[in-house]
């Protein structure tokens, strides 16, 4: 049988564990990049309960793999986890989101993945499952090049962990196409504001589509620790000594030059987003 | 072994054994026959595939049919049969003409269905969010969003299905096309039929040699290989027959990545266990030349024998001293503007079916523009007479010029002759992209000068066009844009010069415009630049020198009425003076957003140019009463179906369901021509009149009536009331003759034109559509991103035959020159997908107000004249004079991404 839908975690490691399958979730990566030929043996990964859901642990969350952009844009997560949740509602259109899964997202390591600039500014890392044993890690570690992760032939990513938050952190989400809807990203950052006392308290931000894998800007983060939150509406906030780290590439989408520059506007404006005044 | 799985199809059990990972769009249409379900791109971008599984929205091309197991399936011919919402939606979706092609509309009804059954009345934004997953290429979307948010609300304006010319009815084929009935290219071959797969060149420039195809064409369900060599008649087609040069195979060089080496035809199942690697082919990568520059570079690896320098041909139009007027003109600007290819993105991939009927003949379906040029190229390839070949064109999931070319077809013709047996072939996106025709990037160099009253003094305009690497309708962009390059404007003093160059690129052809918007991108925007340095207003500028009856074109062609630029300019003359305020005073607010209004007409000729280019239509009365239309002008969409009915029907003096209609089909309906060119509701339509006419006056005769009689049709009998008396016409008694008809009559039209001379001069159409357009946007001036909020669009059709179907017309056109202008840019190699090239969502077109001008045209019929192309001719150049009023800077390359137009802010800042 070459459709393999294994009912338990570790039915899935074990399958695994023997290769020569191919790993789906909402496959929709999958079918898009598949060459003509014959169909590689196919284990889908989505009727396995424990990889499904958003649930509280210990001070944070656990997303499970297999968790859907859709779930996500709805879930009742605190309001350090907008910038994911304003990520995930801008995921392809509604049949994507449907169906289309966080960790496959992950897996799939495109430099304009949309989730990975929201989970790094919540300091996300990956659980990884073989038959082996488990092991976790940095989700900025786990990603190690365009296409390319630390996920090993016989692991699944069977979740992410998400500490607790900074007290009354709240994030933003940025990404800009030459389109409103369906946008693979030309730029994007992500950032997460704590305030302490009237002053910034933590202040996170990364970008992606901007350099082979998304990332933080420590620069500006470090400089902002302590400043007043008014400080947040300045504009520059990001400068482009802040941005040395990335390494846009010229390509269809936009330049190189565009990108760095889009990446310091967008940066500034998702930290001012995220630690402006509240809404309400 | 495939195990079984079972699920529920539109309420029904079903249980079927796919292939482990099999996409649920195949199961569904070749395993369920769920053929309302459509595959557009089998990537997740064009969501026409859009199917509920348990109630949520997914592109059933994603979703391997195993996950389907014990799920709730639903597709568009379930929901308008079982769900009230659906079926709220069939309706609106015909009053408002939410369908055009009607391929994306299972796919957006769908998609409407699931957001309905979560939110009965919803805002323009979340319709336009729901449905920002299907892909529209005719409609612009604004009327599918109204028609969602009128089902919603159970609150649309009904339509009539009946009614003469000058009536917004509903369109007559409209109700298969919300159904899911209606049958596109892909849609005809039963499951299980032989299928084609061509191997085509991975370069833009390679030689390549064959490996053993014998033994390739021994693997078991390979039922043959085909190559140049089993082509019997001419290998090389082309729609303008004396340039033809693109091989149906190419033999041992290929000119374009995408370029056809061979074909496999084989059973489904055989053909997907194939990997690309399998096929014996060897490539050797020659050096290619990409883009005008380096097609015309000294030493440039050449195209094609006998065009020396990559020249196809040259077009030149020339009045009164162009180079002298701009050295005594007041005022002279000048520019260099490119356009890029414009993949026409229509949602339906080409596809077909063809198979040899009982008699020997070639019988081929596919979706086309052109069938009667599909019969004679077809018959040049395979050495048969046309009399062999019958050519049945499906619906047609939108063409915009590139299916007038051929492209499945002559694989189609070849598969089954070879094999005896029924075959099918549809392109995949990424075959669709690279290998039909594109719109031509264009070089523009322009100079134009005026006197300080504002009078156009000297026009020169030399323009290169990259016409890919064969011919297509390269010679006819290099005719049209020198006649179309001056604007609806009087020019006494004109050169224009075109040439039409090859590179190692997919064939640029036919798309909607033939050049002209590409010209009309240059000259209006430079009239904006022309008139700030006079000190005009830019609309006062235009109608100083707009056209006018009486005047000369530059081709020294006058018409006497008609003319209707003006009137389009004066109908955006209150718009534009409130929108030009408006943005005034937001821009005083400071900002990082700035508004811009901008401004730009065109105009466009309908029909071939300078060439014959006649329409005919049949009608009858068969000896069951039955008053019968043979209509062969392809409807893409656009509405030819209804129009021309419409037209026939108030011509003949009846209602239109009274008609029986025939549509294409080389055997059954003569020769109306290609849908192409504005010209099927002009020239069509005035064929059409004159066989409405001919044909009552017939039936007049008949019963001795006075020219006021009405006819009285329906339920097999005609009557004729003629001064309160009632003739019965029983057509039962009349001889009938082999067709079965007891009266018939069949009238051709073919539009007054008169061949140009060598400086371009004559009468090169019979009549010209004109459009005005305005544009408001708000650019990010940070980023550079755009976005349209407001458009205007006045455009004069002559008379409106159906003004709800002209609306959709221009608000389509607006929609495609929106993507042209900010978004749309095919490299090949690196844009074969409708994620890298991106066209505008539901999201994107913004709100249009259509002003429908009727200014009658004395040829045309009941004064129509042709739209198609004129909606889009003006959208680029008006959506880039609004960035530039916004920005103060000035792009000149299309399109606009936000990349390139940061650049220029950059620039302007420094």
């Amino acid at each position: 049988m070459g459709y393999l839908t294994p009912s338990s975690l570790d039915e899935a490691l074990e399958i695994l564990a023997h290769g020569g399958v191919s790993v789906i979730a909402g496959a929709t990566d999958f079918y898009p990049a598949r060459p003509a030929g014959p169909m590689p043996k196919l284990m889908d990964i989505t009727a396995i309960p424990a990889l499904r859901g958003i649930r509280k642990e210990g001070g944070g969350w656990r997303i499970g793999a297999t968790t859907t952009w859709r779930q996500i844009a709805a879930a009742p997560l605190p309001p350090a986890f907008d910038a994911l949740r304003q990520a995930a509602a801008q995921v392809g259109a509604a049949q994507v989101r449907n169906v289309a899964t966080i960790a496959g997202n992950l897996c799939n390591a495109s430099p304009a993945a949309d989730g990975v600039p929201p989970l790094m500014v919540l300091e996300a890392e990956v659980e990884l499952a073989s038959a082996r044993g488990r092991r976790r890690m940095a989700l900025s570690r786990f990603i190690t090049g365009p296409r390319q992760t630390a996920l090993a032939s016989d692991e699944l990513l069977v979740a992410l962990h998400v500490p607790a938050p900074p007290q009354r952190a709240r994030s933003a989400f940025l990404k800009i196409g030459s389109r409103k809807h369906q946008v693979i990203s030309f730029a994007m950052a992500a950032a997460l504001v704590a305030p302490e006392a009237g002053r910034v308290g933590t202040a996170r931000v990364a970008v992606g589509a901007c350099s082979p894998v998304a990332c933080r800007l420590p620069g500006p983060e470090r400089a902002l620790r302590g400043r007043p939150l008014a400080a947040l509406a300045e504009p520059g906030l990001v400068r482009s000594e802040d941005l040395a780290a990335l390494s846009p590439i010229d390509d269809i989408r936009a330049d190189a030059a565009w990108r760095r520059e889009a990446a310091g506007v967008l940066a500034s404006r998702a930290l001012h987003a995220a630690g402006g005044p509240a809404d309400g | 072994m495939a195990e079984r799985t079972r699920f529920t199809l539109n309420g029904a059990a079903v249980e079927i054994a796919a292939a482990p990972g099999e996409r649920l769009s195949r199961v569904l249409r070749e395993r369920l026959g769920a053929r309302d379900v459509k595959v557009g791109c089998e990537a997740g971008d064009c969501g026409a595939c859009t199917v509920l599984l348990d109630g949520a929205p997914v592109c059933a091309c994603l979703v391997p049919a195993q996950r389907a197991q014990g799920r709730r399936v639903e597709t568009l011919s379930g929901l308008v049969a079982q769900d009230p919402r659906a079926r709220a939606l069939a309706e609106s979706f015909q009053d408002f003409a939410a369908a055009q092609c009607g391929f994306c509309t299972p796919g957006m009804m769908v998609a409407a269905t699931a957001l309905l059954r979560e939110t009965p009345a919803p805002d323009e934004a979340r319709v336009q969010e729901a449905l920002a997953g299907v892909l529209c290429r005719c409609t612009g979307y604004r009327k599918i969003v109204a028609a969602v948010m009128a089902a919603g609300r159970r609150a649309g304006r009904r339509r009539a299905a009946e009614g003469g010319v000058g009536t917004a009815i509903r369109r007559i084929d409209g109700a298969a096309k919300v159904e899911g009935r209606e049958a596109f290219g892909d849609d005809i071959a039963p499951p299980g039929t032989l299928e084609i797969r061509l191997v085509r060149s991975p370069h833009a420039h390679a030689a390549f040699t064959f490996g053993d195809l014998e033994t390739f064409a021994a693997r078991p369900g390979i039922e043959a290989v085909l190559t140049a060599r089993d082509i019997p008649g001419l290998n090389r087609f082309g729609v303008i027959p004396a340039f033809a040069d693109q091989p149906v195979f190419a033999e041992r060089l290929a000119r374009f990545r995408g370029e056809a080496v061979a074909a496999i035809v084989a059973a489904p199942e055989a053909l997907r266990a194939l990997a690309a690697e399998d096929f014996p082919v060897t490539w050797q990568e020659l050096p290619a030349v990409q883009g005008l520059a380096e097609a015309t570079a000294p030493g440039a690896p050449q195209l094609h024998e006998g065009r020396p320098g990559n020249l196809l041909c040259e077009g030149l139009v020339q009045c009164g001293d162009a180079p002298a007027a701009l050295a005594a003109a007041d005022v002279v600007v000048e520019g260099v503007f490119e356009t890029s290819f414009v993949e026409h993105a229509c949602i339906e991939p080409e596809a077909g079916f063809a198979r040899i009927d009982g008699e020997g003949r070639l019988e081929v379906h596919a979706c086309t523009q052109a069938p009667m040029m599909d019969r004679e190229a077809l018959a040049r390839i395979l050495s048969w007479p046309v009399e062999r070949i019958r050519i049945r064109p499906t619906a047609v999931g939108g063409g915009f010029g590139t299916k007038l070319d051929l492209s499945v077809q002559p694989f189609l013709a070849l598969a089954a002759i070879r094999t005896g047996r029924p075959v099918r072939l549809a392109y995949s996106r990424a075959e669709s992209m690279q290998s039909t025709t594109k719109r031509h990037p264009a070089r523009i160099h322009l100079t134009v000068g005026a006197a300080r009253d504002g009078r156009l003094r000297g026009f020169d305009f030399t323009g290169d066009f990259d016409t890919g690497a064969h011919a297509s309708w390269g010679p006819t962009v290099a005719d049209r844009v020198p006649v179309h390059a001056s604007g609806p404007y009087r020019v006494a003093d004109y050169r224009a010069r075109t040439r039409a160059i090859h590179t190692h690129a997919p064939p640029a052809g036919a798309f909607r415009g033939f050049g002209v918007p590409q010209a009309a991108f240059a000259q209006e925007c430079l009239f904006d630049e022309l008139a700030a340095k006079l000190g005009m207003d830019a609309l006062e500028f235009r109608l100083l020198n707009a056209l006018d009856e009486g005047a000369a074109t530059v081709c020294g062609q006058v018409f006497e009425r008609g003319v209707g630029i003006r009137a389009c300019l004066e109908a955006l003359r209150p718009g534009w003076a409130a929108e030009c305020a408006a943005a005034e005073d937001f821009n005083a607010g400071g900002g990082r957003r700035r508004r811009g209004v901008g401004l730009a007409a065109g105009w466009y000729g309908c029909g071939n140019t300078s060439q014959s280019g006649p329409s005919t239509i049949r009608a009858g009365l068969r000896a069951d009463g039955a008053l019968v239309l043979h209509q062969g002008a392809v409807d893409i969409g656009q509405g030819a179906n209804t129009v021309i009915a419409q037209i026939f029907a108030q011509a003949l003096g009846v209602p239109l369901s009274a008609l029986t209609l025939v549509g294409p089909d080389t055997d059954l309906t003569p020769d109306a021509g290609k849908t192409s060119a504005s010209r099927q509701t002009f020239v069509s339509g005035n064929a059409a009149r004159l066989a409405g006419e001919a044909l009552r006056a017939r039936i007049l005769r008949l019963a001795n009536a006075g020219p006021g009689a009405r006819l009285i049709a329906g339920g097999g009998r005609l009557g004729v009331l003629d001064n309160g008396k009632t003739h019965e016409i029983n057509p039962a008694r009349l001889p009938a003759d082999s067709e079965g008809y007891v009266l018939r009559a069949e009238k051709s039209w073919d539009p007054p034109t008169r061949a140009l001379d060598e400086n371009g001069q004559g009468a090169p159409y019979a009549q010209y559509g004109y459009g005005a357009q305005l544009a408001v946007v708000e650019v990010d001036m940070a980023l550079g991103t755009t976005r349209v909020l407001r458009m205007a669009a006045a455009h004069d059709v002559g008379r409106a035959i159906n003004p709800l179907l002209a609306e959709g017309q221009v608000e389509g056109g607006i929609a495609q020159g929106l993507g042209m202008a900010l978004m749309e840019e095919y490299v090949p190699g690196r844009s074969e997908n409708l994620h890298d090239y991106l066209i505008p969502t539901a999201g994107d077109v913004p709100p249009v107000e259509v002003m429908i001008i009727e200014e009658p045209d004395p040829l045309g019929p009941y004064g129509a004249k042709g739209l198609g192309e004129h909606a889009l001719v003006p959208t680029a150049a008006a959506l880039a004079n609004a960035i530039a009023a916004a920005t103060g800077v000035r792009p000149r390359r299309l399109p606009i991404t936000p990349a390139r137009l940061r650049a220029l802010i950059r620039a302007a800042e420094k």
